[in-house]
Order: C-alpha cells, then sequence, then structure tokens
C-alpha cells in the first residue's frame, strides 16, 4: 500500500466513522441526513479505493443521490415546525446505550475473529491479491476496477486471491466452500471436517457481514415502531 | 496506454526523469505532483467556463432582447464583466439569517460545487485526456451529478425561509423525477456502443460524422430528450422552478448573497458545460471533427507529437461543440416563458419517460433487426468494428486474450457485436 493510498484510506475510514457517530450524537433530522451523506460518501470512496468503481459509484447513486435525497424530501413534506428535533428522555438514552454497547461487543468480537491482514493489510490484499498477482477474470486487470467480484467473494468468506494461489497441492485446486480451518476462526461452516493434509484457507467477512445485517432488522422494527406510536398518539 | 489515471503518465515521467533540482522522485510523491497537475487544470477547467458563459449569457440575452448587453468593462464588448461581478460578490457581506440553521447554510453551496467539480473527473475531453478513464464513468458521472439536488435542497431548507423552502422542494421533486428519463436516454448511445466508458463511446464514433452517434435513428431523438432534461437538471429555464423568481423571490437562493451565492452560479454554469459535453461524448462524436481529419492524423502519426497534436484539435473540436450546446442552453432560456410546476412534473412523468423508454427499447431491437434483414449492424457509417483506428495496448493483455477478446483494438465493438447477436 503506497503512503498516499494509506493516508486517504485513514482520512475516509475516520470521516465513515465521524459521520456515524455524528448521526447518533445530533438532535436535528436534517443535520442527521447530511452526516448520513458523509458516512455513505466515504463508503463509496473506500470502495473506489479498493478498486471496485462499480460497487462505489451504486453506492452514492443509490445512498447518497436516491436514498438519502428521499429522506430529506419527506422531512420536509412532513415536518411541523421549522427545523424538526428529535428529543429522547434520559432513561430512552441509558437503555439504547445498553443495547447499544452490547451490539458492539458482538461486532467487535466477531471483526476480531476474522484474519484481517495476513501480513500487509487487508486493503492491498484485495486489490492486488497476495503474491502481487491478482486473480484475473473479467475484462481488465485488477488495477482498473476489477476487484468486485473479489469483494463480494470475500463478504461470502470465500478468498480466491489468497486461496487460489496457495500451492501445487490438488486439495487446494478446488474453490473452497467448506468451512475455512484457521484455528480460532469461527467465519462460517463446521470446523475440523477437513484433515490436515488440507492447506489453510483464509476466513472472509462472513459473519460480520451476518451480524450487520440483523442490525439492519433490529433498526427497521424499531423505524417501523417508532413511526407507528407517534401516530397513535396523534389520532 | 494505461488510462486508469490520465496522471499515470506524468507520475512516470516524474519517477524516471525527475525534476530540475530534486531529481527522481519516489512513487507516492510523483503521484501526488501528477495529481496536483491535473487537479489545477480540471480545477482551471471548471472556473473558466463560469466567467465565459455568464458573459456569453448576459451579451446573447441582451441581444435577444433588442439590448446591447455589457459594453463598457474591459473593451468595447464587455469581455471583463464577469470579473467585474466576481469582484463585487466577493466584496458583499456574507450574511447568515437568524433563523437559518447556520452550519447547513453555510454547507449547502459546498455540496454542490463539489458535486458539479466530481463530475468532471470521468469526462474526457480529447482521446485519454481525463482526470480517470473509468469502466463505469457514464455510471459515476450519472451518479455524481444527483447529488448536486442534495445541495440545493440543504440549501432550501437551512434559509429558514418559505420561499427557500418551496423552491428546495420544487427542485426534489422535478430533479427525482428528471434523474430517470435522462439516464434512460444517456444509457442508448451506451448500447449501440456496447460500453460505459466514456473513452471509449466516443473512440467509437470517430472517423467521420457520418459514425455519430446522432445519426443512429434511436439515439437521435434520444439526444432531444436527454438534452432537455439536461437543461432541467441544471435548473435552467424553462425548468428553473428551483428560483422562480416571479414567484418565489429568489426560491432557494432567497436568503444568500456575496461569495456563497456566487458558488451555486459557478456550479450552475459547471455543470451546464458538464452535461453539455457529456451530450457531446456520448451523441455528438466527442473530440472528431466530422471530416475524418483527427483520425487521418492519427493514422499517419500513431504516437509522439503527431498524436499529441492531433490530441489538442481533438481538445478544441470538442470545447467548441460543448461551448454550442451551453449557448444553445442559454439561447432556450432567453426565449421560452418558464413552465408552472405541475406542466413540469407533466412533461416528465407522462412525456418524458414512455418517450424514453421507448427509445431505449428500439436502440436494444435496432441492430438485432438490421443484422436479420440486411446482415449488418448500421445503415449509415461504418459497423463499429472497423471504426477504432488505432490499436489500444492496455496493461495486462493476457487477461484479454484468455477471455477470447482480441486487443488489437476492436476489442470494444467485437464484444458489442458478439453481444447483439441473439
Amino acid at each position: 500500500m503506497s503512503t498516499a493510498e494509506f493516508i486517504l484510506f485513514w482520512l475516509f475510514a475516520a470521516l465513515t466513522c465521524g459521520g456515524a457517530i455524528a448521526v447518533c450524537v445530533s438532535q436535528n433530522v436534517v443535520r442527521m441526513a447530511f452526516s448520513l451523506v458523509l458516512t455513505l460518501g466515504s463508503t463509496a470512496v473506500l470502495f473506489l479505493l479498493l478498486g471496485a468503481d462499480f460497487v462505489g459509484a451504486t453506492q452514492l447513486l443509490v445512498y447518497v443521490g436516491g436514498t438519502l435525497v428521499l429522506i430529506v424530501f419527506g422531512v420536509m413534506l412532513t415536518a411541523t415546525g421549522p427545523f424538526t428535533r428529535i428529543k429522547s428522555s434520559a432513561a430512552d438514552g441509558i437503555l439504547s446505550g445498553l443495547i447499544g454497547v452490547v451490539f458492539l461487543f458482538i461486532v467487535a468480537s466477531t471483526v476480531t475473529s476474522v484474519d484481517w491482514d495476513g501480513g500487509e493489510g487487508v486493503a492491498h490484499k484485495i486489490a492486488f491479491g497476495t503474491h502481487g498477482k491478482a486473480v484475473e477474470s473479467g475484462f481488465n486487470p485488477t488495477q482498473q476496477g476489477n476487484t468486485t467480484r473479489q469483494l463480494g467473494l470475500s463478504f461470502l468468506s470465500l478468498r480466491p486471491d489468497r486461496d487460489l494461489n496457495l500451492g501445487a497441492q490438488p486439495a487446494s485446486s478446488k474453490v473452497p466452500n467448506t468451512a475455512p480451518v484457521v484455528p480460532g476462526a469461527p467465519a462460517t461452516g463446521m470446523p475440523g471436517v477437513t484433515s490436515p493434509s488440507e492447506p489453510k484457507l483464509s476466513t472472509g467477512y462472513l459473519l460480520p457481514f451476518e451480524i450487520v445485517s440483523v442490525h439492519l432488522l433490529v433498526v427497521l422494527v424499531g423505524a417501523a415502531y417508532l413511526a407507528r406510536t407517534k401516530r397513535r398518539t396523534k389520532s | 496506454m494505461d488510462t486508469l489515471l490520465a496522471a499515470n503518465s506524468l507520475a512516470e515521467y516524474l519517477q524516471t526523469n525527475g525534476v530540475p533540482f530534486f531529481g527522481p522522485l519516489d512513487e507516492s510523491t510523483a503521484m501526488i505532483f501528477a495529481a496536483v497537475v491535473h487537479v489545477a487544470l480540471v480545477g482551471a477547467w471548471f472556473g473558466l467556463p463560469a466567467g465565459l458563459f455568464i458573459w456569453a449569457e448576459r451579451k446573447i440575452s441582451g441581444r435577444i432582447q433588442d439590448r446591447l448587453g455589457p459594453t463598457r468593462c474591459g473593451g468595447k464588448f464587455g469581455w471583463l464583466q464577469s470579473l467585474a461581478d466576481g469582484i463585487k460578490l466577493i466584496q458583499k457581506e456574507d450574511l447568515v439569517p437568524k433563523d437559518a440553521d447556520g452550519l447547513m447554510f453555510r454547507l449547502a453551496p459546498y455540496i454542490v460545487v463539489v458535486a458539479s467539480f466530481v463530475g468532471y473527473i470521468a469526462l474526457p475531453f480529447s482521446d485519454g485526456w481525463a482526470a480517470m478513464t473509468l469502466d463505469v464513468g457514464l455510471f459515476l458521472t450519472l451518479a455524481v451529478l444527483s447529488l448536486e439536488v442534495l445541495g440545493v435542497i440543504l440549501a432550501g431548507y437551512s434559509s429558514g425561509s418559505k420561499w427557500a423552502l418551496f423552491g428546495a422542494m420544487r427542485e426534489g421533486a422535478q430533479m427525482v423525477s428528471y434523474e430517470i428519463p435522462m439516464a434512460i436516454c444517456a444509457l442508448c448511445p451506451i448500447v449501440t456502443a456496447g460500453t460505459l466508458n466514456l473513452n471509449e463511446v466516443a473512440l467509437l464514433q470517430s472517423g467521420g460524422a457520418w459514425n455519430w452517434n446522432i445519426l443512429h435513428p434511436f439515439n437521435f431523438f434520444a439526444f432531444f430528450v436527454y438534452f432537455t432534461c439536461a437543461t432541467a437538471s441544471c435548473k435552467r429555464a424553462p425548468f428553473d422552478l428551483a428560483e422562480a423568481e416571479s414567484e418565489l423571490v429568489a426560491g432557494f437562493l432567497t436568503e444568500y448573497s456575496g461569495f456563497r451565492w456566487s458558488l451555486f452560479f459557478l456550479a450552475e454554469y459547471a455543470s451546464m458545460f458538464l452535461v453539455s459535453g457529456l451530450a457531446v461524448v456520448l451523441f455528438l462524436g466527442g473530440w472528431d471533427d466530422g471530416f475524418g481529419i483527427i483520425t487521418a492524423i492519427k493514422t499517419a502519426f500513431p504516437d509522439g507529437l503527431g498524436n499529441f497534436i492531433a490530441n489538442v484539435i481533438g481538445l478544441k473540436v470538442f470545447l467548441v461543440k460543448s461551448s454550442i450546446l451551453v449557448c444553445v442552453q442559454i439561447w432556450v432560456r432567453w426565449t421560452l416563458p418558464r413552465l408552472r410546476i405541475d406542466q413540469v412534473m407533466t412533461t416528465c412523468l407522462k412525456y418524458l419517460i414512455p418517450i424514453s423508454c421507448f427509445l431505449f427499447a428500439g436502440t436494444v431491437a435496432y441492430p438485432l433487426v438490421l443484422a436479420k434483414m440486411f446482415g449488418q449492424t448500421s445503415i449509415i457509417g461504418a459497423p463499429a468494428g472497423e471504426r477504432l483506428v488505432q490499436p489500444r495496448e492496455v496493461p495486462g493483455s493476457t487477461s484479454l486474450e484468455s477471455n477470447g477478446i482480441n486487443p488489437a483494438g476492436v476489442q470494444v465493438s467485437t464484444a458489442s457485436a458478439e453481444r447483439s447477436q441473439p
């Protein structure tokens, strides 16, 4: 990873997290929406840094250009006062803080269980492959925006960028469909079904990815609940 | 030619030859230097059209209304009028209304400016002369263009004024609807070319005016629908409902003054040029001069100075074509009355969207029908596979060959021709 890439990655990673924190801290709905712009836009830039141009552009088009405009538009249509604020009581704050901390522990434990960097930094690994030679399948070489497939596969716990080059053992020629057997990595599937003669496969990000999806489900349920109670109190 | 970043060639030069006093640079420093140079170039072009076209707008509108327009500032034709305007605007006080949401109010102009600036990164000004040649160039540009509306909505909402709020709501409704036919019509030439890479779309139209996409029967109509939607996306009359100075004071701009107000106009003129440039690349042949001169020069001098001169001529051709389209936008603004908001929505939802869907379906079916009936995929102009003049070396050509695509020039067209077979 070159210096410039390193600086850019940390800058936009910090912007992503800062925007996400600002969404939670702020009370003004439109400011929250703007902080979301920061978070989602920086995520798009992170995808671009990984060489996944299409995913980055889709992130911009769908979330920033589409969903957020709809959110702001909806706020403007439904707002009663000039600047809608969300005020929550102290009890709500404590309760949601507790739940948040519990979820934070779940995510942190799954995230730390993943073998993030096998020596050189995960972003570089995904973008340029393990041995400096990326798995090339598609129209252009990896440096020109052809990492989407590898990114997607690593979210499904398959790491062709590492494992396809593993060596000459016949067992590794199959695309790993079973569990990765790195010790202490509970990423997927059933551990212990493979014999020691098979090579170690790298882990992907399936479990963190699924945990985040469950988070989204929780948020959806919460949003539906809030919307319904609001309507009841009005009528 | 490595086309990931135009900056790559400059960075390589700095690495091998070095700069006069420091010697060869290491990779990241050279990359940063090259990026700074290119950002400065694109930034200059971002600021320049605003000055130029504001002057042109004043002059053209004056002539249309039987006036002279600016005549005093900077000689007989008032060349320096934009500069005088700029100085006047910078001197004004930077006001924030008492009821406004200060932070958002101050931020909104920058969002608009950044959105229309980022739109330039994938726009090719001449063969390979783009800040970034992306395989998803058009997609990224459309995505970035859709961010501009967010800045306008925030500006209107945070102003704390009902005029501004009305303007912002109109802008939101208008832009969310007009994005759809605009994107669909931009897809028509993409289907014809078979690639989202803007550089390759323009390259496939080189060699003469008969190869331009606008002579494709469906793309011809798609061009006009696209241009209508592009005018609307720039908030230009007859679609300037967000401003509507006769109804809403100045719409979302009501509370702005001074430098922040001028930022909105900088962004408006820059995005006028951007959508016109996109139209030129997609429909009007990009940097092709229409008589095959540039192609002839490129065939005669495949690399070196001759190729560079051909690129410079191409750049000028591109700028002239785009400026003509901007002037058409100015002409339309001063001759057509503003639509009502319901008429704006009717135009989009009842007419433009069905028309663009029909055109898209037609563009997809056209080569299939032609291939069935006449055995070739175009009537006017050369078949796409014969248009590319120079072999384009793509790094990592092994991956191209492994996919059965010949890297020597015709890869795009072969792929699209294969794809168009049923």
